[in-house]
């Protein structure tokens, strides 16, 4: 018997708007004017944030934080695009997705001082709470998608991670288990070409993030991650294929870190600054602006405002966040159980 | 009234629940067509469909983090992990999220999960599949950890375990899934969580056991005053049951199939240590698997607590 090809897969990669400001029509989301505005607000809306929190982490007013400079549109683009009954499962270089969502710039500072609290996103939001150890959340976004469609809401779940994340067992787990359930889910990969000081190509021997999916029954995409409107345009339609039963899609977003992992770290032990100089180039802001230019939407007088606008609602967020009363000891204990035991009920009245 | 062993028990109480509750979902490996690898689930995929008996994917940690997700939309998820051996594989799942998603969404989201899991020596399988590790449960905080030890409580304790609001271990001893068959009534009833039972009343040992070895102790302590505790929920433990009991009778032995050192039985005795210290006639004793790795087929039964063992521990504490 000759040997035949049983399967093969071919791996799309989407870009529209190029580093020049130029946009392919043919790929190009509807968007009016406005849509494209707020994208551009919020990007310069979460650049903000994002200098902010480093520069209080430096002043001792915010414990680690893990800078999303590079990413935004990565980030952005893909939360823009979900309706509020959708489920958001984060990692932690998200700050971009939950600005993007409206969750309070104020509870994202507390978060990052060390405040629980601010996990507990307002009851208007499905938005879980950050899961700090990488890709162990893919799964539950999974969970949440098989209960909704059990349920027949039609809505679907998106977890957040990193290239880091494509390593672990969960996401072995999550997406199989994904394919197999036809989940309506959506995985959004940053793949920021680092994960601490490990390069990509140290992650994973396969070319790109995106073909695993093929592998557990269902689509991958590569987009170009600093390209805002096909972050955007790629998770719409994934989102709607998984609202229509078309089962799952992994998005590897096309990007790169440009600041250290955390404040805790120090990226220029382990990479060369040209790397970082090329992706400059590349930068999301950037291009939007150089778009809306040409489109005639943007002028320094509008771009002014709305950076003066995001400072002092950043302000205001981090005056709220330092005004808050301090956590109760007592929520140490009480979250624990629906109900404390004995033994916390004793442990209660040291505070 | 009719007489179910184990097994049929807890098929009974999933039943019964699934009925009763569209949240509950029950799903793992071989859940379904197979019923399970002990039968637990038989029956089940026939008569609730394969949207509610959900045979999954090969992994364990993937069964406990799909669970949380489950959970947190509002499900009530009944994950089987084949063997005890196996939760290992989920431990993250379990430790890192299942425990601690109440605390870390400040009340937001809860787990009302339960991680049924056969436990224990007795059924002469390979490596993994006879280990006793409720200890390694009972050190999460958020958890709570439920063993039965005969039909009549299997239902009731599962019944509990499935609407309690945070996640649960229950352990299924496979020693005991066929061992005895009692009266177990149809329709509802529950056994609080948290509650000790007190097996039989004596004056001059307390002895504490839970699951299998509760049957192992019972052998063991004919012809000795004995007040036996069964345990049933061990975290959080019903300290006040075993505190009165130790008060009363001032001597105490603890049996369980665990390796020693930080089993269990340290915490009880611990505990009993600081709150009835100036009761106690007698050091407490342990009687306990060896502080070694579980051992295959052949060697089992050495190192499984024996009846002998016991009853040398009862002889030791009567000596003072």
């Amino acid at each position: 018997m000759p040997e035949r090809i049983v399967e093969s897969f071919d791996v799309k990669w989407i870009d529209i708007l190029d580093e020049k400001g130029n946009v392919d029509e043919s790929l190009m989301p509807p968007l009016s004017d406005d849509e494209i505005k707020k994208m551009y607000e919020t990007l310069l809306l979460a650049r903000t944030f994002d200098q902010r929190a480093l520069n209080l982490q430096r002043e001792g007013r915010l414990g680690t934080y893990a800078s999303i400079l590079g990413q935004e549109a990565s980030q952005i683009g893909s939360a823009l695009a979900f309706e509020k009954t959708d489920w958001i499962f984060p990692s932690f270089r998200e700050s971009g997705v939950l600005i993007a969502r409206g969750y309070p710039l104020s509870m994202i500072f507390q978060y990052w001082s060390g405040d629980e609290r601010a996990l507990k996103a307002p009851a208007d939001m499905n938005i879980f709470p950050i899961s700090i150890p990488v890709g162990t959340h893919i799964p539950h976004a999974v969970g949440v998608a098989f209960a909704a469609k059990y349920r027949g809401d039609r809505i679907a779940a998106s977890a957040y991670f990193g290239d880091g994340g494509t390593s672990k067992g969960d996401f072995h787990e999550g997406f199989n288990m994904a394919g197999v359930f036809k989940a309506p889910v959506v995985f959004i990969c940053q793949n920021n070409q680092w994960a601490i000081s490990v390069p990509r190509e140290k992650q994973t021997a396969s070319k790109t993030l995106a073909q695993k999916a093929f592998a557990y029954g269902f689509e991958g995409i590569q987009v170009d991650g600093n390209d805002i409107f096909a972050v955007y345009r790629v998770t719409k339609d994934a989102l709607e294929k998984a609202k229509s039963g078309g089962g799952p899609t992994f998005i590897e977003c096309f990007t790169y870190r440009m600041s250290h992992h955390t404040t805790a770290d120090d990226a220029t032990r382990y990479r060369r600054q040209e790397e970082v100089e090329a992706w400059k180039l590349k930068d999301p802001v950037l291009r939007l602006k150089l778009f809306m230019h040409k489109k005639g939407i943007w002028a320094e007088q509008y771009h002014k405002e709305i950076e003066e606008k995001s400072k002092a609602v950043i302000d205001d967020a981090v005056k709220t966040a330092e005004s808050i009363e301090p956590p109760d000891p007592r929520d140490i204990i009480t979250y624990t159980y629906a109900t404390p035991t004995r033994r916390q009920m004793r442990e209660l009245k040291d505070f | 009234m009719p007489k179910f062993n184990m097994v049929q028990a807890i098929n009974l109480a999933l039943r019964e629940e699934l009925q009763r509750d569209k949240d509950v979902i029950v799903l793992g490996e071989d859940v379904g067509i197979d019923g399970g690898v002990f039968r637990v689930t038989e029956g089940l995929l026939q008569q609730f469909g394969p949207e509610r008996i959900v045979d999954t994917p090969l992994a364990e940690s993937g069964i406990i983090g799909v669970s949380v997700g489950m959970a947190a939309y509002g499900l009530k998820p009944v994950a089987e992990i084949q063997f005890m051996g196996f939760t290992y594989a989920a431990v993250d799942q379990i430790y890192s999220h299942a425990a601690r998603i109440r605390s870390r969404s400040r009340g937001r989201y809860g787990c009302p999960l339960v991680i049924r899991t056969p436990y224990g020596a007795g059924i002469k399988p390979p490596e993994l599949h006879s280990e006793s590790a409720e200890a390694l449960f009972c050190h999460m905080p958020g958890v709570k950890v439920v063993v039965p030890s005969s039909p009549y409580n299997a239902k009731g304790l599962l019944l509990s375990s499935i609407r309690d609001p945070d996640p649960v271990i229950f352990l299924e001893a496979t020693r005991l899934y066929r061992l005895i068959k009692e009266e177990v009534p149809e329709g509802e009833y529950t056994i609080p969580l948290g509650k000790a039972r007190i097996v039989q009343e004596g004056n001059d040992i307390t002895v504490i056991a839970w699951g299998s070895m509760l049957h192992r102790t019972l052998q063991a302590v004919d012809g000795v005053d004995a007040e036996v505790l069964d345990l049933m929920t061990l975290r959080p433990f019903d300290e006040e049951t075993v505190l009165k009991s130790v008060k009363k009778t001032g001597r105490v032995v603890i049996v369980h199939e665990a390796p020693k050192t930080c089993g269990f039985g340290a915490e009880l005795s611990a505990t009993i240590a600081e709150y009835a210290m100036l009761y106690l006639k007698a050091p407490i004793m342990r009687v306990t698997g060896y502080d070694a790795v579980m051992p295959l087929a052949r060697l089992e039964e050495y190192f499984i607590p024996s009846a002998d063992r016991i009853k040398e521990a009862f002889g030791e504490a009567m000596k003072y």
